[in-house]
């Protein structure tokens, strides 16, 4: 295993523990207010000090992992669940008008700016994590769908599907129990990457004030709503700041060791 | 005259090349004390016209520099005369008499004469007036002109206020000649002439030589809109600007107070800060639920927390600096025990759920998350709406679609609006109806404050609203920068006062 592995593999897993512990247990509640001791800096009771209300910015940090995994998490469900099958219909219609409709109604949605659509979207339907969460889903599709039918392509030339189709399976089938299979290496990569620029989106979109609502806690409208005190209080900034950058630093590393570790050629010369 | 005024251009000729030549101006003028101001707001003007719109950002730029009215607003909030000079009240109080300044010209330089009052009276009174405040004028039955100089103004019945609503941005005197093209190129009788306007940047106005009153010490004044709070704070620290005049964020100002290069004018202005309630919408129609509310609120927690201490605590909607003022922060006192015995008095023991609008300003957005806190502590679940300012005009203020909404309040003197039962908040109460009604009529000075103070405690027993604080006027400007208005009695930033030391 590299260590591009191993460390993304910590750094993910230590946001995701801080994730899942938030729904037992936090340091503070992290709606109380306790306006005397506002924006106080990182001390032994509070670790990441206090913000403009004073609240706990540990346990906003820990519930904010929440929403930002809880949000990446389903938006990336949502490409993939979508995003997969319309790859393998694409590759195996390829060149029919089924492969166009499905390609070219990729490019459409590729050819937006995708954060420009999702504060669209959000501007539309309201603003909120469940909408954020549409927003960025549904750039996840094309993501999704190109790649499985980039890789899926060239699956459909090989000797071992030949003889899968010769011995009478339909073109869903062999998608399912050949194809699938042999694509997902590549897909539980990309999904690793996708997952960490969700959690990009989710900050910009609620750095705009597109994504939760208060009271529920999110990085990317604690960095919003730091940005006058950053010159008196820069752990305000900081912290949310850093929190973004562990996680989206360690879910690109454990994509990337991902990679390396499943990637068979990789695997046949580390041999 | 005109030598004088060749004399001036190649003066500021001269000190135009020298400033190219040291690169600065500000050492170029040397002893001369600077004679240009760029002044910031935070919200741009949407037109110039101040009589045919509600927005505050039109009367800061033209009010009292481009147009006056027949009396005028100062800086502490007395009512002087304007372009009426002086004035005659009948004795049953319903006719005024308006001896208006002689020599007098709007700045296209047709004269301003009695004709002019008649015109802008009539037209901000017709039925089809687009005056955001027609009630200023509604007790008006006819205008007058005597003579040239006389303006003869007949009210239906007497009313005490009459000249601090002629004192309104919203009654400045315009001129029929120039009035088609009012919102782009304002022709007033100010002591500013309108400049030049790039829009979504700055308005420029000059100095208008023929003046009638006393010349200004500015030849030029910039006002630049900035609404971004960060770019704010950092075009003040750059110096890109010399005055802001009501800094958006109240978290900076320590900051600028312990920099020698600055100046914080800390004031209060008309705006009283409430807790809007939609008296119709249940469970707000119950006045026990209004007072639960009213009990759950920590005023002192939601100053500090949301305005970083700025700002005077309300009991009720009226500014504590009107001397007419009562204190009732007693009667809605943070007593999260009684709201909670209240709600449960009125059948919510297990507290209900609303929504709570939050306009864009930071005394709204930080204030409500303070106050949803608040509320939640005795069980009222109050979801966060963030809206627009568009999208707050249309869904809570015409709409009258929302439980709860964070708003400042900051026409002077506007207690009138609780005696109007299709307001926003729809209050309706025929007690507070019949009293301002009593008190449109009367013009004895300490019987309108007996009446005032009434009316005060009326709608704060009555929990009409959550009253919160007086909003501060956070004035941040350079050092050196003097005669700006600490207290916003109307919105206003008045250039004829402004000079710079030395």
């Amino acid at each position: 295993m590299s260590r591009n592995l191993i460390l993304g593999a910590l750094l993910s897993s230590l946001v995701l523990l801080a994730a899942l512990l938030s729904f037992f247990w936090t340091p503070y509640d992290y709606a109380a207010l306790d306006i005397p001791n506002k924006l106080q800096p990182p001390s032994i009771q509070h670790w990441f000090g206090t913000d403009h209300f004073g609240r706990d910015m540990f346990s906003m940090i820990m519930i904010g992992a929440r929403t930002s995994i809880a949000v990446a998490l389903v938006a990336v469900g949502i490409g993939m669940t979508l995003g997969i099958p319309l790859g393998l219909m694409a590759a195996a219609r390829k060149g029919t008008w089924l492969d166009e409709v499905i390609m070219r109604g990729n490019d459409l949605v590729f050819a937006f700016p995708s954060l420009v659509i999702a504060i669209l979207i959000t501007a539309i339907l309201g603003a909120g994590a469940i909408n954020a969460i549409i927003a960025i889903g549904i750039f996840n599709i094309p993501v999704f769908a190109r790649i499985t039918r980039g890789a899926a392509l060239s699956l459909w030339e090989r000797e071992f599907i030949l003889a899968a189709r010769v011995s009478g399976k339909g073109a869903a089938r062999i998608s399912a129990e050949h194809i699938l299979p042999n694509v997902a290496n590549l897909l539980i990569v990309q999904g690793t990457i996708q997952f960490s620029l969700g959690i990009l989106a989710e900050a910009g979109l609620s750095y705009v004030g597109l994504g939760a609502q208060p009271p529920t806690p999110s990085w990317g409208r604690m960095l919003a709503d730091a940005q006058t005190m950053v010159s008196f209080a820069p752990h305000l900034a900081l912290i949310p700041g850093l929190a973004i950058i562990v996680t989206v630093m360690g879910l690109n590393l454990l994509g990337d060791g991902l990679r390396d570790w499943l990637d068979p050629r990789i695997r046949v010369a580390r041999a | 005259m005109q030598r004088g005024e060749i004399f001036m251009t190649k003066q500021a000729f001269r000190s135009f090349a020298s400033a190219l030549v040291l690169g600065t101006s500000v050492f170029a003028t040397g002893a001369l004390a600077k004679s240009d101001i760029t002044i910031a707001m935070q919200l741009e003007p949407p037109h110039l016209d101040p009589t045919s719109a509600a927005a505050q950002a039109i009367d800061s730029v033209v009010y009292t520099n481009i147009f006056e009215g027949l009396t005028r607003f100062m800086g502490d909030g007395s009512v002087v005369p304007g372009l009426a000079e002086s004035w005659e009240i009948s004795d049953d109080g319903t006719i005024y008499t308006f001896k208006l300044r002689e020599g007098v010209a709007f700045h296209d330089g047709t004269a301003m004469d009695a004709e002019d009052v008649k015109f802008s009276l009539d037209r901000a009174m017709a039925e089809d007036s687009v005056n955001a405040q027609k009630a200023l004028f509604a007790g008006i039955e006819s205008v007058e002109v005597v003579d040239p100089l006389t303006v003869k103004v007949t009210l239906s019945e007497p009313n005490g206020n009459f000249l601090f609503n002629m004192a309104w941005g919203d009654a400045v005197i315009v001129a029929p000649e120039s009035i088609e093209t009012i919102q782009t190129n304002p022709v007033g009788t100010g002591a500013f002439t309108f400049g030049d306007w790039v829009q979504g940047d700055s308005i420029v106005l000059n100095r208008n030589p023929n003046y009638w009153g006393e010349q200004p010490a500015l030849e030029t004044a910039t006002f630049k809109f900035i609404s971004d709070p960060t770019a704010a704070f950092a075009a003040m620290m750059a110096e890109d600007v010399d005055a802001f005049d009501n800094f958006p964020a109240p978290e900076n100002l320590p900051q600028f107070e312990a920099d020698p290069r600055f100046q914080v004018i800390v004031g209060s202005t008309e705006g009283e800060t409430i807790l809007s309630t939609n008296n119709k919408q249940p469970p707000f129609d119950d006045i026990r639920v209004r007072q639960a509310l009213a009990h759950a609120i920590d005023r002192q927690a939601i100053i500090d927390g949301a305005m970083f201490g700025y700002g005077t605590p309300i009991g009720t909607h009226f500014a504590p600096h009107n001397p007419a003022y009562v204190d009732l922060t007693g009667t809605s006192n943070y007593d999260p025990k009684k709201a909670a015995e209240l709600l449960t008095e009125a059948g919510y023991a297990d507290g209900f759920e609303t929504t709570l609008h939050l306009p864009p300003p930071a005394y709204a957005r930080r204030g409500g998350e303070i106050i949803a806190a608040q509320l939640a502590e005795v069980g009222i679940k109050a979801e966060i709406i963030n809206v627009e300012w568009a999208q707050w005009l249309e869904s809570v203020f015409k709409g009258k679609d929302f439980g709860l909404t964070v708003i400042s309040h900051t026409e002077p003197m506007d207690i009138g609006i609780y005696a109007r039962p299709d307001y926003y908040f729809q209050y309706d109460s025929l007690d507070a109806q019949t009293l301002m009604q009593t008190l449109n009529a009367t013009t004895d000075p300490d019987e309108r404050k007996k009446l005032l103070e009434e009316m005060q405690r009326l709608i704060a027993s009555d929990f009409v609203n959550g009253y919160l604080f007086q909003l501060a006027k956070l004035g941040v400007a350079k050092t050196g920068v003097q005669g700006l208005w600490a207290n916003a009695p109307t919105a206003a930033i008045d250039l004829t006062q402004i000079s710079w030391a030395e």
